[in-house]
C-alpha cells in the first residue's frame, strides 16, 4: 500500500520495541464483543490505473461539454490555470490551520490579503478568514444581530436566495427567533412598502441580495434606511461576487454586514461545494463576528507577521458562549478566490464585471428574437429570469442536447404569476456570443 | 588547451560547519536548516497603476450598466485592488508559500487533526472537468455520475462506522455536530418532549459545547476518571429523563479508548437519551471496530482527517454524520436516492417531511467527496484495516521511546495518538510552549498543545499512518535533545524558534489593537 | 506577589477596597499573573447594578476570558475607561492605576464578609 510505509521488518522492530506480540495486541483496551469480526463490506481495493478507469467513468456520466446557463448561487466563470498551480504547493496546500504561526506565515498572509479583498468589495471595515459557504455565512449573521440587539425578529427578503432563507430558519429555529419574509413586486426587487410593515423594534436585521438572487439589483439604500430607522442592522447577501466588480460596495449603502460566497473567484462549481462564504461588518462590531480572523503583528526582531487573533470569541476558548461552534474554516477556497483577485487587479475585475454584464445584455437580445421576455422590469447584473412557457420543459428539451438551461423558478417560488415559464439563466465570460445564439434558439424548440 | 575560461575551480580545502544534529551550527534532527527565504510584502504594496495579470476578452462596450442601473449604485472600478503582472504574483505566492510547513514538507504530528498525507491522485480526479465543472442543479439526466459517486460514498461511509443512513451535506466537523444534535433534537421533540440537557466529558472539544449550546441544551459537564476514561457510575449519577443526549468522542481527546461505552450507551438508552459520537479521531478504528456496534445512534465523520482530504490555511471540511435507523428520518435535506437504475436528490420538504431541513447551500462539499471516494477505493478492506492498526501502532511506538523523557499523565492504553506533559521539564522553566518552539528549529511542525483542558500544558501527539518508522526515530531524536537542552540550558530552548522565518510573534498586540486588513499606510503599532 | 494589607478578597481573586462609603474593585495580583497579558476588558456602565457573586464584566488574554464576579452588591458609580484603550495597566498596576469599578454598596457589612489579606494569601497558596 503505497501510503503506509511500514514494511513487515518494520512493524516486527516497532512492535518488539512496544513490547506488543501483534498489531492486535494493541488494541486490547478495546473490549473483544465490540470489534469487528469480519472484514469492511466496501468494494475491493483498486490500483491507480483502474482507479482512474473508475472515477472516469463517473466523471464521464456528467455532461459538462458546455458552461452552464446556471447560476443561482453557483456561478460558471474561468479560472486561469496560475491559480491551481500556486494553489497545489504542497506548503500551501497540505498545512493546515496557522496555530504555530512562525511556520505558516505563507498561510497567514494571504488570509490577510483574503480578508483585505472582502472588505474592498464589500465596503466593510473587518472581514473573517471565511466561512463554510454563503448561506451559514447569513445565517451567522442573522443570529449575531439578534445577539448584538438583544432582539428577536428578522425581516428577509423573498428574493433572497432560497436555499440561504432555508438555511437562516434551520439555525434560527432552537433560537426561537421570528422570521418574517417580505414579498418583492413585479420589478423582482423588495416591496418598501411591505418592508416598512414588517420591520419595527423587534427586528434585529433586515436581509437583502446584492444582487438578489432573481438576478435583480435592489434599492440598498432605501431598505438600509428602513432597518436604520427601527434601529436594526442591514445585512448584505452577495452569491455572485463578480458583480462586486460592477456595483457600488454594499458598505457604502448602508449595509452593516455582508454575507454571501466568493466562489465566483478561483473555484470550480463542484457540483455547488466547497467555496469561501465571507462574512464582514462595520469595526464597532468585530468582537460578535463568529469565526477565524487574522491580524498582523510584529515577531521579537520586530518584523511584521501574522497571527490569528481575537480566539476568545471562539469555541476553543469560550465554549458555550462562543460567537458560533465553527472551527474549520474554508481556507483554500480563500485562497484560491485570493489568488484569482490578485491576477485579475482592479482593471481586470472591472472588466469582467463588464464583461458579464455585456453577455447577459447578448443573452436578453437573443432572448427577446426568440420570443421570451424578462419577467422582471428590475436592472439586473449577469442573471435575468426569462418567461419561456414551460421552464421544466425547458430544461429537459436543453438536455438533450447537454446544456444546463437555468433554474426554474416555480420550483422555489411556485405561486409566482409566470411561475411555470420562469427560468433564471446566467451569463458570464464562459458563454461565446454563439453559444448565446444556439441557446436562445434551443428554447425554442 | 590552455583553459579558455580563466576560472579555476577547487574545492575547499575545509568543510566548514557539519556540527553534529541537533546543534545550532548543523540541521535539525528532522533536517531543518537555514534557506533563501525572500521578504515578500502585502499584494497591495506591490505592483503599479496599470497592470494586471488575466487574459480575457475586452468588453466590446455594447453594453453599459449605467444605462439601467442608477449611477449611485454603480462604482467604475474597485478602488484599493492591487495592479500586478502575473509574474508578480507567480512570485509573491511562491515566495509566500516557502514560509509554510506543509504535510508534503515534514511530519505533522497535530494530535486530534489526523494529518496524514493528501494523496495526489486525488487531487488530479478531484479536477476531472467531469466533477469540477458541474453545477449543482443540472438536470438528474446530466450529473448521474455525481450522484452515483454520492450514493456510493453515503453506503461505504454508513458501512464504516456501522449505521444505517448518511448524510454528506455538513461542511465541516462542527457542523456535523450541529446537524447531530439537530437531529437528536427533531427526534425527542417528534415524541413530545425536546429535553433541556446535554452531557459532555471533560475531555471533549470546544466545538461539542458550542454546538450543544447553539441546539438550546444546557452542557453538564463529566469528571473522567484516574484512567482517563468516562466511568458507568457518573454518567448514571448525571442521567434523567431530562438528558437528551451523551456526546462521546472514542477513543477520547487523550487517545484513550472508552472502554465502559457500551454500559455508557446502555445507561443513557435506557432513559431515553441517545448517544452522539465526536467521529475525529475514527482514524484509529478504521476496520477494527465500528462506533455503530458500540451504541452510538450517531457520529459525525471528518472527513479531512480520517480520508486525507487537504485543508491547508484551516479548510475546507467536510463533516457526513451516519445514523441508526430511528433518526434517519429526520436527516438534513437533500438526500440521494436510487430509483431502479437512476439517481436523485430528493430537495423538498414535502418528500421528507421530518427533516431538519438544510444547514447549507446546495448538497455538499462534493469535491471532498470525490477525494474520500477515491482513497477509500484504492484503500479497500484491507487498506483501510491496515490504516487504522498502523496508526496505533505508529502512536504506540512514541509513546514508548518517549515515556520517561516527557511525563505520561496517564498510564491507561494509548491508541492512534499519546498525551504527555511538561511536568518533568518545569523545574527548568520550560513549558510545553517551549518545547513546541524549539521542535520547528528541529523541522517538525508541533503537535497540540494544551489540549485537552483536563492535562496542564498537554502535548497531543497523533503520528498517523503514512509516516515511516525512520521519521518517528528522528522525531522522538528531536524531542530527547530538546529535554537534554532544557536541563542544560533551557535559556536556548525559551528563545526557540530560531530557524523559520519569523521568530515568535506577539499576539498581545494583534489582539490589543487589531489591524485586521491592509490599509494605505498601514502600521503595526 | 502582592497582598496589600488593606484590601479585601474574594475567592474569585477580585479585590475591594474602602474609599470613604464606596468601594472599589479589582483583579489580584495573583489574578493578572495567572492570565497572562490582558488584551481586552468588558466593564459595565455607570449607573449599572452588581450583585455580590455575579459576573459583572469580563476581562481577556489571549487564550484564556475570565468573568469578573462582584465582590458585593449595589450600583456602579464610577468605571476605570482608560483601561479599554490600555488593557496592560491591569497586568502593570492591578491594585491602584487597573482599578476597575466604583461601587455605592447596598450593605457595606458585605465587605466584612470577604477574606483579608492573610487569609487570601493563604486561599493562594493553596491553589498552587
Amino acid at each position: 500500500m503505497r501510503y503506509h510505509p511500514h514494511t513487515p521488518d518494520d512493524v516486527r522492530a516497532m512492535l518488539d520495541a512496544v513490547g506488543a506480540a501483534s498489531l492486535d495486541d494493541l488494541f486490547r483496551s478495546i473490549p473483544k464483543p465490540l470489534r469487528l469480526a469480519r472484514a469492511l463490506d466496501v468494494p475491493p481495493a483498486l490500483d491507480e490505473i483502474a482507479l482512474f478507469g473508475e472515477l472516469g467513468r463517473l466523471a464521464a456520466r456528467n455532461d459538462v461539454a458546455h458552461p452552464p446557463f446556471a447560476g443561482a448561487g453557483c456561478y460558471p466563470h474561468h479560472v486561469p490555470p496560475v491559480v491551481d498551480q500556486l494553489l497545489l504547493r504542497g506548503e500551501f496546500f497540505t498545512a493546515y490551520t496557522p496555530y504555530q504561526p512562525e511556520i505558516s506565515q505563507g498561510t497567514l498572509q494571504a488570509l490577510f490579503e483574503w480578508q483585505t479583498f472582502v472588505c474592498l468589495l464589500t465596503g466593510q471595515d473587518v472581514s473573517n478568514a471565511s466561512m463554510y459557504d454563503g448561506a451559514t455565512a447569513t445565517a451567522e449573521a442573522a443570529l449575531m444581530a439578534t445577539r448584538l440587539t438583544g432582539r428577536k425578529k428578522i425581516a428577509i427578503s423573498a428574493a433572497v436566495h432560497p436555499e440561504y432563507r432555508k438555511v437562516v430558519a434551520t439555525y434560527l429555529r432552537s433560537t426561537h427567533d421570528e422570521i418574517a419574509v417580505v414579498p418583492f413586486g413585479k420589478d423582482g426587487r423588495t416591496d418598501l412598502d411591505a418592508l416598512q410593515k414588517a420591520v419595527n423594534g423587534e427586528t434585529a436585521c433586515v436581509i437583502a441580495g446584492w444582487p438578489n438572487f432573481l438576478g435583480v439589483v435592489e434599492p440598498l439604500p432605501e431598505i438600509s434606511a428602513v432597518a436604520k430607522k427601527a434601529g436594526a442592522l442591514t445585512v448584505s447577501v452577495t452569491a455572485e461576487a463578480v458583480a462586486l466588480g460592477a456595483l457600488q460596495a454594499p458598505g457604502a449603502l448602508g449595509a452593516d454586514v455582508s454575507t454571501g460566497t466568493f466562489q465566483s473567484f478561483g473555484n470550480p462549481m463542484s457540483f455547488g461545494g466547497p467555496a469561501p462564504g465571507f462574512f464582514a461588518l462595520r469595526e464597532a462590531n468585530v468582537r460578535q463576528m463568529p469565526g477565524r480572523v487574522c491580524g498582523a503583528t510584529v515577531d521579537k526582531h520586530g518584523r511584521r507577521g501574522f497571527v490569528l487573533t481575537l480566539s476568545t470569541r471562539e469555541q476553543h476558548i469560550r465554549r458555550e458562549k462562543a460567537t458560533s461552534n465553527i472551527c474549520t474554516n474554508s481556507g483554500l477556497c480563500a485562497l484560491a478566490a485570493t489568488m484569482h483577485l490578485a491576477l485579475l487587479g482592479k482593471k481586470g475585475l472591472s472588466d469582467l464585471a463588464r464583461l458579464n454584464h455585456e453577455r447577459a445584455r447578448l443573452l436578453r437580445d437573443a432572448m427577446k428574437r426568440a420570443g421570451f421576455e424578462p419577467v422582471f422590469s428590475g436592472p439586473t447584473f449577469n442573471e435575468t429570469a426569462f418567461d419561456v412557457g414551460d421552464a421544466e420543459a425547458a430544461v429537459h428539451r436543453l438536455a438533450k442536447k447537454g446544456i444546463v438551461a437555468g433554474a426554474p423558478l416555480a420550483r422555489w417560488y411556485p405561486d409566482l404569476p409566470k411561475a411555470k415559464g420562469a427560468l433564471l439563466c446566467v451569463a458570464t465570460e464562459l458563454h461565446s456570443p454563439e453559444l448565446i445564439e444556439l441557446f436562445a434558439q434551443s428554447v425554442r424548440g | 588547451m590552455a583553459n579558455p575560461t580563466g576560472w579555476k575551480p577547487a574545492m575547499e580545502k575545509e568543510a566548514k560547519g557539519g556540527a553534529a544534529a541537533g546543534t545550532p551550527e548543523g540541521a535539525g534532527a528532522g533536517g531543518a536548516t537555514r534557506g533563501l527565504a525572500h521578504e515578500e510584502p502585502l499584494l497591495f504594496e506591490r505592483g503599479s497603476t496599470g497592470r494586471w495579470g488575466v487574459s480575457l476578452p475586452r468588453p466590446t462596450g455594447a453594453a453599459d450598466p449605467a444605462k439601467e442601473i442608477p449611477s449611485a449604485l454603480l462604482r467604475a472600478a474597485v478602488d484599493g485592488m492591487p495592479e500586478l503582472s502575473e509574474l508578480e504574483v507567480i512570485r509573491h505566492f511562491t515566495r509566500m508559500s516557502t514560509w509554510n510547513h506543509g504535510i508534503d514538507t515534514g511530519f505533522y504530528p497535530l494530535g486530534s487533526c489526523t494529518m496524514k498525507y493528501n494523496p495526489k491522485s486525488s487531487e488530479a480526479l478531484a479536477r476531472l472537468p467531469g466533477f469540477a465543472n458541474v453545477h449543482p442543479l443540472a438536470p438528474p439526466e446530466l450529473c448521474q455520475g455525481a450522484l452515483e459517486l454520492m450514493y456510493q460514498l453515503e453506503r461505504a461511509l454508513t458501512e464504516i462506522a456501522g449505521f444505517d443512513a448518511t448524510t454528506l451535506t455538513p461542511a465541516a466537523g462542527a457542523h456535523g455536530e450541529l446537524c447531530g444534535l439537530m437531529v437528536i433534537r427533531a427526534y425527542h421533540a417528534s415524541k413530545g418532549n425536546p429535553r433541556k440537557k446535554v452531557l459532555l466529558p471533560d475531555t471533549a472539544h470546544g466545538t461539542n459545547t458550542a454546538s450543544a449550546a447553539l441546539n438550546g441544551y444546557e452542557v453538564v459537564q463529566l469528571a473522567s476518571g484516574p484512567d482517563g476514561r468516562l466511568h458507568p457510575e457518573t454518567v448514571k449519577a448525571a442521567m434523567s429523563e431530562d438528558v437528551a443526549a451523551i456526546m462521546v468522542t472514542n477513543p477520547n481527546t487523550l487517545g484513550i479508548f472508552e472502554s465502559q461505552i457500551a454500559e455508557i450507551a446502555e445507561i443513557v438508552h435506557a432513559k431515553g437519551g441517545l448517544v452522539y459520537g465526536d467521529g475525529a479521531n475514527m482514524n484509529a478504528l478504521l476496520g477494527v471496530a465500528r462506533p455503530g456496534d458500540m451504541g452510538f445512534d450517531v457520529i459525525q465523520y471528518n472527513l479531512h482527517k480520517t480520508f486525507a482530504t487537504p485543508h491547508g490555511g484551516g479548510g475546507p471540511g467536510s463533516g457526513p454524520v451516519s445514523v441508526k435507523a430511528k433518526l434517519a428520518p429526520f436527516l438534513p435535506l437533500p438526500v440521494v436516492v436510487k430509483e431502479g437504475e437512476t439517481y436523485r436528490l430528493v430537495t423538498e420538504q414535502k418528500e421528507r417531511p421530518r427533516s431538519v431541513g438544510k444547514l447549507r447551500e446546495f448538497w455538499g462539499n462534493f469535491a471532498m467527496f470525490v477525494r474520500a471516494w477515491a482513497l477509500i477505493r484504492e484503500y479497500g478492506p484491507e487498506g483501510l484495516a491496515q490504516t487504522g492498526k498502523l496508526a496505533v501502532l505508529n502512536a504506540n511506538y512514541v509513546r514508548k521511546a518517549l515515556q520517561g523523557v516527557y511525563n505520561l499523565p496517564y498510564e491507561t492504553d494509548s491508541l492512534h495518538e499519546v498525551v504527555f506533559d511538561d511536568g518533568l521539564q518545569k523545574t527548568s522553566g520550560v513549558t510545553t510552549m517551549d518545547v513546541a518552539k524549539r521542535l520547528i528549529d528541529h523541522g517538525f511542525h508541533p503537535p497540540t498543545i494544551y489540549f485537552p483542558l483536563v492535562v496542564h500544558g498537554a502535548i497531543m501527539i497523533e503520528p498517523t499512518e503514512t509516516e515511516s518508522r525512520e521519521t518517528l526515530d528522528r522525531f522522538v531524536e528531536a524531542m530527547k535533545a530538546i529535554a537534554e537542552e532544557a536541563k542544560g540550558d533551557p535559556e536556548a530552548v525559551k528563545a526557540a524558534p530560531v530557524r523559520p522565518f519569523r521568530a515568535r510573534l506577539d499576539e498581545t498586540r494583534a489582539a490589543r489593537k487589531p489591524v485586521l486588513r491592509w490599509k494605505p499606510g498601514m502600521k503595526v503599532e | 506577589m502582592d497582598f496589600p494589607e488593606d484590601l479585601r478578597y474574594t475567592r474569585e481573586h477580585e479585590w475591594a477596597k474602602k474609599k470613604g462609603d464606596r468601594i472599589v474593585v479589582g483583579i489580584t495580583d495573583f489574578a493578572q499573573d495567572q492570565l497572562g497579558d490582558v488584551v481586552y476588558v468588558e466593564l459595565p456602565d455607570v449607573g449599572d447594578p452588581v450583585k455580590k457573586g455575579e459576573s459583572f464584566g469580563v476581562v481577556e488574554s489571549t487564550k484564556a476570558v475570565s468573568e469578573l464576579f462582584a465582590p458585593l452588591s449595589g450600583k456602579v458609580v464610577e468605571v476605570n475607561d482608560p483601561l479599554t484603550d490600555a488593557p496592560e495597566t491591569i497586568n502593570e498596576d492591578p491594585y491602584e492605576e487597573g482599578w476597575m469599578i466604583v461601587v455605592e454598596p447596598s450593605d457595606p457589612k458585605e465587605l466584612e464578609a470577604l477574606m483579608d489579606a492573610k487569609a487570601y494569601r493563604a486561599f493562594v497558596e493553596e491553589q498552587e
